[in-house]
């Protein structure tokens, strides 16, 4: 387990040399999306349009924050359920999106996926909204501001923890960790 | 029969949905610190470690322990002799939903239409089940209850043959499948009995209850403590990511059955299991 400083946006060759397991600072630039943004982006992929940010070597992080409290940047932003996303993170991946953000499980296909495009899936820990809420310096709705919570938002991040679940290798943080500790 | 103003449940509803997202309950609390000291996980002790920083900083300062501040789901034990007085019930609830929603800033995760999904701006309405019990009192429990959670939640209506076995069989895969999904360390309300729906409500009840609070049952206190003990052996541990710390605890509440069937429901909660409750 590395202790790994990215900074976005981030290369396939800085990507690849994360494994599962490490723990990663993230600081710069990441993009919020969650599950209505998702439908939206995948749509506008399939009519051919432009999505409202550059995804290419971009991360996305899975999150729909709470409102700011006057005076704040943004309210708690821990990570959600990573899974409801599976149907559409391939497209993105074959468009150069270099890593996700959420927590839990992914299917195969987004697992081989990540390993094609050289992308990975990263966790930050679920439930730990204001403490994480403290890694995020700036926020500003870029696109979908009906959605609310689930508009899509630049973030800027300063040594935002997480932890690497599927590498670039087909490494799984969560079936390999479950396995060292299982007793039957 | 003892008047109750909905103004007066409006304002302890506004407050508890609040309360409930910014001060984790103690026996939460220490049930992190109990785990922190039989956690074998490097990783998984460094998850608790963030939990237990976390829900400090959500207390002192206000703020929500988690960004999902859950559907509102409330349990109310309305005596027969309480007579409410200037509206009703319901509205009440939902107005502090409303009401409270808005002033903590907490998110609104409620869509209108479950195909049409869009949202309805003030995370209402709220989930209300009402008990008629003895008595002049008002007791209101809150509990918001995030979703990633509530979706890795299952019901299964096992043959009687299946048994005890059966049972503990179904729920240990209910939390396999469920794996880091959930949020682990967990918290496993089960339903055992009644119909279909009576399973999954007796399992939602279950989650109400403090952690560490055992079945007044003997039969299915043993088993509570059997189950956790099984599941903290899965290795899924903190976040998923490996370690002893599965599951915080088992509730299981059961009722009787037909005796054609054996309802089994699981439903989860995350670790930041946000419960409070208050009496009018």
């Amino acid at each position: 387990m590395a202790k790994v400083y990215l900074t976005t946006p981030v290369s396939a060759e800085e990507i690849s040399k994360l494994k599962a397991g490490d723990q990663v600072y993230i600081s710069g630039v990441i993009y919020t999306a969650r599950d209505a943004a998702h439908k939206r982006l995948v749509e506008l992929v399939e009519q051919c349009k432009e999505l409202p940010f550059d995804i290419k070597d971009q991360l996305i992080y899975f999150v729909g924050p709470t409102p700011a409290k006057p005076g704040k940047v943004i309210g708690s932003a821990g990570p959600t359920t990573s899974y409801r996303m599976d149907k559409y993170s391939p497209t993105l991946l074959d468009l150069g999106l270099r890593g996700m953000i959420g927590k839990g499980g992914r299917s195969q296909e987004v697992k081989d996926s990540m390993i094609k495009n050289k992308a990975v899936y990263m966790a930050a820990v679920g439930g730990a909204g204001a403490l994480i809420a403290k890694r995020i310096k700036k926020a500003e709705v870029i696109a979908y501001e009906d959605l609310g919570p689930e508009a899509i938002r630049k973030l800027e991040v300063e040594n935002f923890p997480v932890i690497v679940i599927n590498d670039v290798h087909g490494n799984d943080l969560y079936l390999q960790g479950a396995e060292k500790y299982r007793k039957y | 029969m003892r008047e109750i103003h909905i103004d007066r449940i409006v304002d302890a509803v506004s407050k508890m949905v609040q309360t409930a997202n910014f001060d984790l309950g103690g026996d939460v609390e220490n049930a992190f610190k109990q785990a922190l000291n039989k956690e074998e996980s490097p990783t998984g002790r460094d998850v608790l470690n963030q939990l237990l920083e976390n829900v400090e900083i959500a207390r002192t300062e206000r703020v929500p322990i988690c960004q999902d501040t859950g559907f509102a789901v409330f349990i109310v034990e309305l005596g027969q002799d309480v007579h409410i007085v200037g509206g009703n019930l319901n509205d009440a609830i939902n107005e502090g939903v409303r009401r409270g929603y808005k002033e903590g800033y907490l998110r609104k995760s409620i869509v209108g239409h479950p195909l049409e999904r869009k949202n309805t701006g003030d995370n209402t309405p709220a989930i209300i089940h009402i008990e008629l019990v003895e008595g002049d009192q008002l007791k209101i429990h809150m509990s918001a209850k995030g979703g990633g959670s509530e979706n890795m939640s299952f019901l299964k209506m096992l043959k009687p043959s299946d048994g005890v076995e059966g049972v503990k069989d179904f729920i240990i895969e209910c939390v396999k499948t469920a794996g880091p999904n959930p949020c682990p360390p967990i918290v496993v309300g089960v339903g055992i009995g009644g119909t279909f729906e009576k399973a999954a409500y007796l399992a939602k009840k279950s989650l109400f209850r403090e952690i560490g609070k055992r079945s007044k049952l003997p039969e299915i206190a043993e088993l509570e403590e059997e189950l956790l003990e099984k599941i903290n052996k899965l290795g899924i541990g903190p976040q998923g990511m490996g370690g002893r710390t599965t599951a915080l605890d088992v509730h299981i509440e059961i009722y009787p059955a037909h005796i054609a069937s054996l309802p089994v429901a699981v439903n989860i909660n995350c670790h930041a299991g946000r419960h409070k409750e208050v009496i009018l």
